[in-house]
């Protein structure tokens, strides 16, 4: 079981990787958005994995404060740059 | 299999922190850079988890990653745009000294690392943490670390936070707040601050058997604070007038009241009674969360809040 | 047995995680691909956390990975929202 979930946050860390190779390709603002969220999932699903694989139940705090503090980020990316909004 | 799949892992997260900063740096915008840098951060914080340090991990997640990144962003806004100078694009002397200096501290970390683990360098701060560790009032070693066996170090993090915290005070009236937020924001805002300040005070207690603490705790405060804040809610959550100096000061003064208090036995600074010592690590770690929120938030801020002083002033446009 | 089922929970969620980086990379608009992110990988998330969960012992630590999901199910649901209406403004500011 160990091994199936190193080889799984291994395949999820080349994931987050790729993922923001792509999000390099094309940055506007909005791709660098919803990197953000992307990255968010991602990262808070290798943190799930490496509990279980490191046998340390402190990571599954550690990934809840990740998902807590993404959802922080992504409303700090999107209700910065207009003070005129209206949503 | 299961080395493969870890040496995978951590090399991936070594290359990719490595080409993030470069990227950082090497960006046309700044809003680039700052996106970069949070997630840099949150790659630090996967690195951190691989080193099997949750309590860092926990740090760079929620101030390094989080809580810097909304100051970063807060205060792009109060610059003029204009281009960025990208990293490739400097003067060769410039690229050559950095080049050199990274590299020469490279070179001086890894001989001391190989140095310390060629030769014998005496007892290992794990081994003494850990014997001492019962005595220490917390089960949690890097707690015992921070507020016990080294509190003065904490100590004197927490006054130079202070020092900062008056450094921006003294820039005068808030930032704008961001108007007034649509329905999605503010539902959001509503289930999010509370599961936020839940999370805070989990952290915050336990910390003394796992890993978590004041640091922790008091950022996740903060960040809820900067949350209702950028819903466009006027009130930022602190309070006003006399409490919220007391907050910012609480840190600092509780930790050196219990300090000063502890010598009144004969003992020396900071030097805690044994069987109060878990007592009064709880307390100086609730008032340091306290002042490190009202810290965070404010420095958020900007400035001093409209309810700082008892005259109204305007907020600074 | 649990082991079988956590680990097949745990292959697709890798697949859909894997899924949403290739919409990432294939799908043309940023509407789009916000999408692929946000749908894809939340369901990686879900059957990653359900088969994480079938491994606990912990009352504590299963209550936290329900916790992480619905967390972040929720707050992906109102950040997409956030960020179309973010890239709605933009093109129609840049048009």
């Amino acid at each position: 079981m160990t091994e199936l979930l190193l080889i799984a946050s291994a395949a999820l860390g080349l994931n987050l990787a790729l993922s923001l190779l792509a999000m390099l390709r094309q940055p506007s603002a909005g791709d660098r958005m919803l990197s953000a969220q992307l990255l968010g999932t991602n990262g808070v699903g290798v943190m799930l994995l490496l509990s279980l694989a490191q046998d340390q139940a402190a990571l599954l705090d550690v990934a809840l404060v990740l998902a807590l503090l993404a959802a922080v980020v992504v409303i700090a990316f999107t209700r910065r740059p207009q003070e005129a909004s209206h949503d | 299999m299961t080395f493969d799949a870890l040496l995978v892992l951590d090399m991936l997260l070594a290359t990719l922190m490595l080409m993030l900063a470069i990227a950082a740096l090497h960006c046309e915008s700044l809003r680039q850079g700052i996106f970069l840098y949070i997630v840099f951060g949150l790659v630090t914080a996967l690195a951190w988890a691989r080193l099997k340090a949750p309590d860092v991990a926990l740090a760079e997640a929620a101030i390094g990653s989080g809580v810097a990144g909304a100051l970063l962003l807060a205060g792009l806004r109060d610059r003029k745009p204009r281009k960025q100078k990208s990293l490739l694009r400097r003067p060769a002397w410039q690229v050559l000294t950095v080049t050199y200096l990274v590299i020469g501290l490279a070179l001086t970390a890894s001989w001391a690392f190989l140095d310390a683990q060629a030769n014998d360098v005496g007892p290992r701060l794990g081994a003494m943490v850990q014997a001492e560790l019962a005595n220490s009032g917390v089960s949690n070693p890097v707690t015992a670390v921070l507020l016990n066996f080294r509190a003065y170090d904490t100590l004197l993090e927490l006054a130079v936070l202070l020092a900062a915290l008056l450094g921006v005070l003294a820039l005068g009236p808030e930032r704008a707040a961001p108007r007034a937020a649509g329905p999605v924001v503010h539902h959001l805002v509503a289930w999010l601050t509370p599961l936020l300040i839940v999370t805070a005070g989990y952290l915050l207690w336990v910390g003394a058997h796992a890993p978590g603490g004041a640091f922790q705790a008091g950022a996740l405060l903060a960040a809820a604070g900067i949350v209702v804040r950028l819903s466009g809610n006027p009130h930022n959550g602190l309070p006003s007038g006399i409490w919220v100096r007391m907050l910012a000061v609480a840190g600092c003064g509780v930790f050196m009241f219990v300090g000063l208090a502890s010598m009144g036995g004969g003992a020396n600074l900071l030097q805690y009674p044994a069987n109060w010592a878990g007592t009064l690590i709880l307390l100086i770690e609730v008032f340091a969360t306290l002042a490190i929120t009202t810290s965070l938030v404010l420095v958020y801020l900007g400035g001093q809040p409209d309810s700082w002083s008892s005259g109204r002033r305007k907020a600074r446009a | 047995m649990i082991d079988l089922l956590s680990g097949v929970l745990i292959i697709g969620g890798l697949f859909f995680y894997v899924a949403g980086t290739i919409g990432l990379l294939r799908l043309p608009d940023t509407l789009c691909r916000l999408h692929a992110v946000t749908k894809a990988d939340n369901l990686g998330l879900g059957l990653l956390a359900f088969g994480l969960l079938l491994q606990l012992t912990d009352p504590l630590s299963m209550l936290k990975v329900l916790l992480i999901w619905i967390l972040v199910l929720a707050a992906s649901a109102a950040g997409g929202q956030l960020i179309a209406r973010h890239v709605q403004r933009e093109q129609e500011d840049s048009s």
